[in-house]
């Protein structure tokens, strides 16, 4: 097959797909690249729950207002100042259109939920999550005319001059056939997403640990988009050695677990390693303000496993697991089980009771409730674990996306070396580390996927049809 | 003790719901989210709770991220429509009616053909061959009114009787205090959800997704016309009621007269829902379409079986066909009857306990 189009979108996430629309709005024809098959499309905005929005005012699905200031604030907090400012300015500034703009493209928003992550103020979430959110952009797609191939694989851009040419790929056809195809375009928006699913190349950066890592989202973002451009020439932003990744169940699936298996009860036990001794305070803040850090904690373990332990008093304080904990009436029973040396375990329970201090627990506030004199101490909701049932949940890093990625400007034009203009642009995660160098901000990912992609696409389309 | 027997349905209920309150992502779109939110752990009692609280909208199926072919494998509408289905079964009062639940298209079918039968002899014997081949002006020199509501009253009777038994179980399944306790605001809510089929709204009120991925108010639509078709033939019967026996005003009625005016607007009504409804079932995802026993599909027809007839008996009356049709007509009420009792028709009870039960829970 063979076919020309305006714009080529490669990667029907949210960000691709807003470009995409963005672009067929602007009366460019376009055609969408998706490597997953229909029922597992949309990448790991699939995933996703809500959107990170400036507002000066309350809104139906946000809160109070959350003004520019402060969301530059928070920004620059969590990145350590690890970001391009103007991008990341454009993207505070242009957050403020989303919410509309996904509304007008029939994407529905619940009102501000005032659930664990106090996150109704800062952000919006739709309504049924991401895959609602999806559903919604692919009806938009359709109803535009735009042309969506799925199960592309092995897609191969041809670049002349730092201008794309075609890409050619192939996918599948009637009886298992492969068909090779190629489309030829004025303009490509690349939204392929990281390349947190290709653990091979996170592990050149990372040594085979990384192998042992889940990975939360979609098995299709193995970067080889990102490759072919860097490849190319573009020049890049971040560091292959940067990734997002937080703790999780050990027992997640090794690919699109999502949400799911998240495990919020760390604050309220203690986290042991395989040696059964613990390495990190558990109660040094609000779980969601540390959950990134412990990937990395129990990452540096051996077999990158970590245990989370916790007695009848935690039970109902946390978001229920989805697979059921370990479970024993002595310390050593579940030791026995999680095949921990028993007498360690029970040293370190014992002697983690021993250094609590009195004071009144309050696991919604920083409650201060310690423990001293240990070599690690715990700094808040320490309470003696002494309570059986004791329970404990396998803990493995999860990871949730990468850093690297390619260089764009304000008009999200990718940056190639020795070239001043170019035809290819970008959108989502495959430039997020231009705003986001370092760290996270519930929701910003999203954010940047909506800017840059409606971005992408009307530039695109501009350079395309004029 | 334990109300409910745990079956493979329940347990399939419970792993769903574990994964759901793990996830929480479909907490906007309907009643369901928020009740399971209640839970850390999901009992045979509290799975028939759900079940029965889920209107079937499939919003949280087409948003689900675990669904196949992800290996979770979630599908509440599909797993919850199969724990109903036992509910009807399990729950229904006497328990030796259970074979007849489960065979839902046989037993309509059978007890409209009896029925007919039962009221084709009898107009045989008392009036001979000959009343076949001719027209009449009223109905009751064919049945008399006295066999016609004595026939009806028993059946109703029966039918309030299974109800009230069938009810009174559910309601202690669910755990829900006295029925005089509740408050009132309670069951306004409860009455509100069940006349607006909110929960068939999706959470945005852009419909369900029945039909596949796109929100729709098309079976919503058709079960308002059923539902309230339904209803307005029932204020027909019960005002024509009031006619005869206080009024002193037997039928035949002439078109504007109330009996007839709510008769009439309720059997189209009803007649357009049903066969609605039979087209909205047919057009399905085949993902949530469950099997039911042929319990729904046999309310449907048998409703647009009785509206068909009833609305042909008055075009009919200068016919000779007249007293077939009244005797079949009749017989596929009386088949009606039976599934308010034993058939599908229960939906509407257990859900209305599962409503009540959710805004009570509400309650501070």
């Amino acid at each position: 097959m063979k076919a020309e189009f305006d714009v080529i979108v490669i990667g029907a996430g949210h960000a691709g797909l807003t470009a995409a629309i963005c672009a067929a709005e602007e009366g460019a024809s376009v055609c969408v690249l998706e490597v997953a098959p229909r029922n597992l499309r949309g990448g790991n905005s699939r995933h996703t729950r809500n959107l990170r929005a400036m507002h000066e005012e309350p809104m139906h699905s946000l809160d109070g207002q959350y003004g520019y200031e402060e969301y530059w604030q928070d920004l620059i907090r969590v990145t350590g100042g690890q970001t391009d400012e103007p991008l990341a300015r454009l993207t505070i500034q242009r957050s403020e259109d989303s919410i509309d703009w996904l509304k007008q493209h029939g994407v529905a928003f619940q009102p501000p939920l005032s659930g664990t992550l106090h996150l109704g103020r800062t952000n919006a979430f739709f309504l049924g999550g991401g895959k609602a959110l999806m559903n919604a952009l692919f009806q938009a797609a359709e109803d535009l005319g735009i042309h969506v191939m799925y199960e592309t694989e092995d897609v191969s851009l041809k670049f002349e001059a730092g201008q794309f040419r075609s890409a050619s790929f192939t996918r599948a056809a009637v009886s298992q056939h492969k068909e090779s195809c190629q489309v030829e375009g004025r303009a490509i928006v690349v939204a392929a997403g990281g390349f947190e699913a290709n653990l091979e190349w996170l592990a050149e950066a990372w040594g085979d640990a990384v192998l042992n890592f889940l990975v939360r989202g979609t098995p299709y973002n193995r970067g080889d988009i990102l490759k072919q451009l860097l490849d190319a020439g573009a020049e890049k932003v971040g560091d292959v050695r940067q990734c997002h990744a937080v703790a999780i169940d050990g027992r997640a699936p090794k690919f699109d677990g999502g949400i799911c298996s998240r495990i919020d009860c760390v604050p309220l036990g203690i986290v042991v390693n395989q040696a059964g001794e613990r390495f990190y305070d558990e109660g040094e803040d609000f779980w969601p303000k540390r959950y990134a850090i412990w990937g990395r904690l129990v990452a540096e373990q051996n077999n990158q496993v970590a245990y989370t332990i916790i007695d009848d008093k935690a039970q109902g304080l946390f978001m229920p697991p989805v697979f059921p904990a370990v479970q024993s009436d002595s310390i050593e029973g579940l030791a026995q089980t999680l095949g921990l040396p028993p007498s360690q375990l029970c040293q370190t329970v014992e002697g983690f009771n021993q250094a609590v201090a009195s004071g009144e627990f309050n696991h919604q506030d920083l409650d201060g409730c310690r423990t001293e004199g240990l070599a690690i101490n715990k700094s808040h909701w320490a309470r003696t674990i002494d309570q059986p049932p004791y329970r404990a949940y396998l803990l493995r890093p999860g990871i949730t996306f990468t850093y690297l990625g390619v260089r764009v400007d304000e008009r999200a034009m990718v940056q190639f070396e020795n070239h001043h203009d170019s035809n290819v642009f970008a959108a989502g995660e495959i430039m997020a580390g231009n705003v986001l160098g370092e760290g996270y901000l519930a929701g910003i990912g999203m954010t940047i996927g909506s800017v840059f992609g409606r971005i992408a696409g009307k530039e695109a389309a501009t350079l395309a049809v004029g | 003790m334990q109300l409910v027997e745990t079956s493979p349905q329940h347990e399939e209920g419970a792993r769903i719901m574990t994964i759901c309150n793990a996830c929480r992502y479909c907490e906007g779109h309907c009643a369901v989210f928020p009740a399971m939110e209640k839970h850390l752990t999901f009992d045979a009692s509290t799975i028939e709770y759900l079940a029965n609280l889920c209107h079937q909208c499939g919003a949280c199926f087409q948003h689900c991220q675990y669904a196949e072919p992800h290996e979770f494998a979630v599908n509440v509408p599909d797993t919850f429509a199969a724990v109903r289905t036992s509910s009807y079964v399990n729950h229904i009062w006497p328990g030796m009616a259970r074979p007849l639940v489960r065979h839902g298209r046989t037993f309509s079918f059978v007890s409209a053909l009896l029925a007919t039968t039962a009221f084709s002899i009898g107009v045989y014997l008392e009036h001979g061959g000959q009343v076949f081949s001719r027209s009449h002006d009223s109905f009751y020199e064919v049945i008399p009114h006295g066999v016609m509501a004595g026939t009806f009253s028993l059946l109703g009777v029966a039918v309030l009787l299974v109800w009230t038994m069938s009810l009174v179980r559910f309601w202690r399944i669910l755990g829900l205090p006295s029925a005089f306790f509740i408050d009132r605001q309670t069951y306004v809510r409860a009455l509100k959800s069940m006349l607006t089929l909110e929960n068939l709204g999706g959470g945005h009120g852009k419909g369900c997704y029945q039909h596949g991925e796109r929100a729709s108010q098309i079976k919503r639509w058709f079960h308002h016309l059923t539902m309230y078709g339904f209803l307005l033939c029932f204020a027909a019967t019960s005002l024509g009621t009031v006619y005869h026996y206080v009024l002193q005003f037997p039928a035949p009625y002439d078109w504007l007269t109330g009996p007839k005016l709510l008769g009439t607007l309720g059997g189209v009504s009803l007649l357009f829902g049903s066969a609605g409804l039979y087209w909205s079932r047919r057009q399905t995802t085949p993902e949530i379409d469950t099997e039911d026993h042929g319990m729904g599909v046999s309310l449907i027809v048998l409703l647009f079986a009785t509206s068909l007839s009833g609305l042909a008996l008055p075009l009919l009356k200068d016919s000779s066909w007249l007293v077939v049709a009244l005797c079949l007509h009749l017989g596929i009420v009386v088949a009606m009857f039976t599934c308010f009792a034993w058939g599908k028709f229960m939906h509407g009870m257990y859900r209305a306990v599962a409503l009540i039960k959710s805004e009570h829970d509400e309650l501070p």
